[in-house]
């Protein structure tokens, strides 16, 4: 038997289980969290910080997607600060890197496109850091163009956590932080990757994309197929 | 080739000169044999000073390899433990000085002061250092080493060492000041079947080196701590995590626990009771966020080292998911002599919330840069003009800069505040580690935030998004600022930039960031305003650049 909590989210009542986190809550009750590195069938890591909320009698902010939920609690998911804090964040995700939505084979496709936009982001105060950086191409169905990539690192966990073949990893540190593949290794030289295109299928911008592709053209389905993967899963008892 | 096989033969190459001189001692010249003395050639002087009291026909005299004598600026520093003589920068040429000195040492001398650098300190984390040997366990027992440890094992419960603990008032030394029997009484009661203890000896902080002098100069003392508390938190396996940055400490802490677990201090069934604890070491490879506890811990796993959320915190779920408590070098030194001299005696010592000694590196523009453990609630004037021995060439005293990288600035009007964790926090700056960077009026403020900052960015790991992005672009800001190239526009956005990075950051790393800007702007906010309005660097530091002409 698990225990029921019920708190509070922006003044609303809701319910959840013991267990659950605060962004899982919010989004049963329509109430919408803001997060890039939160996907839905892999484990959570905190670290994108656009789903940072208030929560009552604690001095510090707290990721939604990794707090587990108490009775009693009151979350603040929506604020004046929280707003303007996640556009900073989202404003410092296009700034760290080259992102040219016009060129980008993920236009109108992507997340931190639909980010800005839903956080209104409507220009960047922040200096652009434009450092140089690769293009792999050199796998034979896909191709990772770092400088549309914002190191949600849900590649990485979808390869080690559903694949199981964890051919992404991560090297470097700070901004030189990049995913690789196999040790650094060029992606088309991997022996462990799969070719399965999971890597691609929940990278939230265009950093991750299929060969073959013109602008704005990009594939991605959005089809849920993690939490689909995720109830397989339980119900095999894995 | 590395320096840890030269930090290891130096072992050996100190027993043979050893031989020679053992037998009952009239005199004795310590030498110190910590990182800093040592890369002046102390080691040189330890065999030639053998050699020359060989020579010399003194059987009756003992030269002594020991650990820091704590005035790191005048090494290689040797003393003569019976006056309490002591001999600074001592060269090849001084040898003979030395042995003269030590055939006059009469058995009715007795130590003279050595002045206030010496007098006015409490040692207690740094109670044996420079007086054993930290290579010999004889040496430590002799001095009152692991007796604390043998009643703990034959006349107490665990639960009456976590009270002694909590009545000393002991708190981390690390920085962030957890009450540390609280700390050791959260692991004990965690579920689970298997727990660790941590020694957290990542010490990263730009002039901090507390925690490398304690482990060069008696990690028996480290050991034995860890020792009590693996008893009091029923832990059976334990870690030194330790920088690899600092060989010498890791070579005698290695040695160290060999030599402990051969006299059975450490292995199974420790001093003949049924308690079992071991040590192993691992070691840092250069991340200065490998000090926070979770990246840690995922560096000791293996993994990648960067920090997760809290909670849920390490004492609940930490190495290996198993609860598992972290303590800092300093924080385990203090553990022996707390249990040994009693609990009031240590709340005795201190200032309100913060009892007992703290351990400072002083640094910078300082006539006594060196290690130094005063009581808590000394006044900063106290240990900087005093014990410090003041500014160099009677320069004036601008700031001391404490708490590391996520620390600030303390100017000359809080010169008379009591250090202690709260008076620290009040005045805008933190504890940290205790790292102590004194600055004169050389020092440009705006210069030394940007080089705080220019440090957090590069050790940011690169996980969390505020503190990638936000250190590079606070350091920017910062960069055109002592350019003479930025507006106010520009210094505001660096406050609200600042105030977001501290706020929205994962772990410590980034939520201390910004505080060097925030107590510099604080303290000398004219001095950003010099550079931005006025164009100029009031310290002479900054190279202001040309000003555009605007076409």
């Amino acid at each position: 038997m698990t225990t029921v909590f019920t708190f509070r989210i922006d003044g609303k009542d809701v319910a959840g289980s013991e267990g659950q986190t605060v962004m899982e809550v919010a989004e049963e009750n329509g109430i919408d969290i803001p997060g890039l590195c939160h996907l839905e069938g892999i484990h959570d890591r905190g670290a994108c910080r656009l789903c940072m909320v208030e929560i009552a009698g604690s001095p510090k902010l707290a990721a939604a997607c990794m707090t587990k939920i108490a009775e009693g609690m009151d979350v603040t998911a929506h604020s004046d600060v929280l707003l303007e804090y996640r556009r900073t964040v989202t404003e410092m995700m296009f700034v760290e890197r080259n992102h040219v939505c016009a060129v980008c084979v993920a236009n109108n496709h992507c997340e931190l496109q639909d980010m800005a936009e839903g956080l209104g982001v409507t220009h960047f105060d922040l200096p652009r850091i434009s450092p140089k950086v690769d293009i792999d191409a050199s796998h034979r169905l896909f191709a990772i163009d770092h400088n549309r990539c914002i190191l949600c690192l849900r590649c990485v966990r979808v390869c080690d956590e559903i694949e199981g073949a964890h051919t992404w990893d991560v090297m470097h540190r700070g901004l030189e932080t990049r995913v690789q593949t196999d040790m650094g290794i060029p992606w088309g030289e991997s022996t462990t990757c799969t070719s399965c295109g999971k890597c691609v299928q929940v990278c939230p911008t265009g950093a991750l994309f299929e060969k073959g592709r013109a602008v704005a053209r990009g594939s991605k389905t959005k089809r849920p197929f993690l939490p689909w993967m995720k109830v397989v899963a339980e119900e095999r008892g894995l | 080739m590395s320096e840890m096989p030269a930090a290891a033969r130096a072992v050996r190459r100190r027993a043979t000169t050893e031989e020679v001189h053992e037998g009952p001692a009239r005199a004795t010249a310590y030498v110190c044999e910590a990182a800093s003395c040592m890369s002046a050639q102390a080691h040189d002087i330890t065999l030639r000073l053998g050699e020359s009291a060989a020579r010399a026909g003194l059987s009756d005299v003992m030269v002594k390899r020991v650990g820091c004598l704590g005035l790191c600026a005048a090494g290689p520093l040797v003393e003569i433990a019976e006056t309490g003589r002591l001999f600074d920068h001592v060269r090849p040429d001084d040898v003979e000085g030395i042995v003269g000195a030590l055939r006059k040492v009469k058995p009715t001398d007795t130590r003279a002061s050595q002045g206030p650098f010496f007098e006015k300190q409490v040692r207690v984390a740094t109670e044996n250092m420079g007086r054993v040997d930290p290579e010999s366990l004889d040496d430590y027992v002799a001095h009152g080493g692991y007796e604390a440890l043998r009643t703990v094992l034959s006349e107490m419960t665990s639960a009456e060492v976590r009270d002694q603990i909590t009545q000393s008032g002991l708190r981390g030394r690390g920085g962030a000041g957890f009450p540390t029997g609280l700390k050791w009484t959260t692991v004990a009661k965690a579920q689970g079947s298997q727990k660790y203890v941590i020694c957290n000896a990542d010490e990263g902080d730009p002039g901090a080196f507390m925690d490398r002098s304690v482990l060069e100069s008696d990690p028996y003392r480290v050991l034995e701590g860890m020792t009590i508390a693996a008893f009091a938190v029923h832990a059976t396996e334990g870690y030194v995590y330790c920088r690899a940055e600092y060989p010498l400490a890791v070579a005698r802490l290695r040695n160290a626990i060999r030599m402990a677990q051969r006299a059975g201090w450490l292995g199974t069934g420790i001093a003949d009771t049924s308690f079992s604890f071991d040590v192993q070491v691992r070691l840092g490879a250069g991340a200065f966020v490998c000090g926070e506890e979770t990246a840690l811990i995922a560096s000791v796993e293996g993994r990648r080292g960067t920090p997760r959320p809290r909670p849920p915190y390490p004492a609940m779920q930490g190495l290996w998911d198993c609860p598992t408590l972290i303590n800092n070098v300093e924080t385990f030194a203090n553990v022996p002599t707390i249990l040994r001299k009693g609990a009031e005696w240590y709340a005795g010592i201190g200032l309100g919330k913060s009892k007992g000694t703290k351990v400072f590196a002083l640094a910078g523009r300082i006539v006594n840069t060196g290690l130094v453990e005063v009581p808590m609630g000394m006044t900063l004037r106290e240990v900087v003009y005093d014990i410090g021995g003041g500014i160099i060439d009677g320069r004036p005293f601008k700031a001391v800069q404490t708490g590391g990288p996520s620390g600030g600035c303390i100017p000359a009007e809080h010169l008379d505040m009591p250090l202690s964790y709260e008076s620290l926090i009040e005045v805008g700056s933190f504890m940290g580690s205790g790292g102590l960077i004194v600055m004169d009026d050389t020092s440009c403020m705006v210069d030394v935030a940007k080089y705080f900052q220019d440090f957090c960015r590069d050790e940011s790991c690169g996980k969390c998004v505020p503190c990638r992005v936000g250190t590079t672009q606070l350091w920017m800001i910062l960069d055109q600022i002592t350019r003479g190239r930025a507006t106010l526009d520009d210094l505001a956005q660096l406050e609200r930039l600042a105030r977001m990075i501290q706020r929205m950051s994962l772990c410590g790393l980034g939520q201390g960031a910004p505080n060097p800007i925030f107590s510099t702007l604080r303290y000398f906010r004219d001095e950003y305003l010099a550079h931005i309005v006025d164009r100029v660097c009031p310290a002479g530091v900054c190279t202001i650049e040309p000003a555009e002409v605007m076409a």
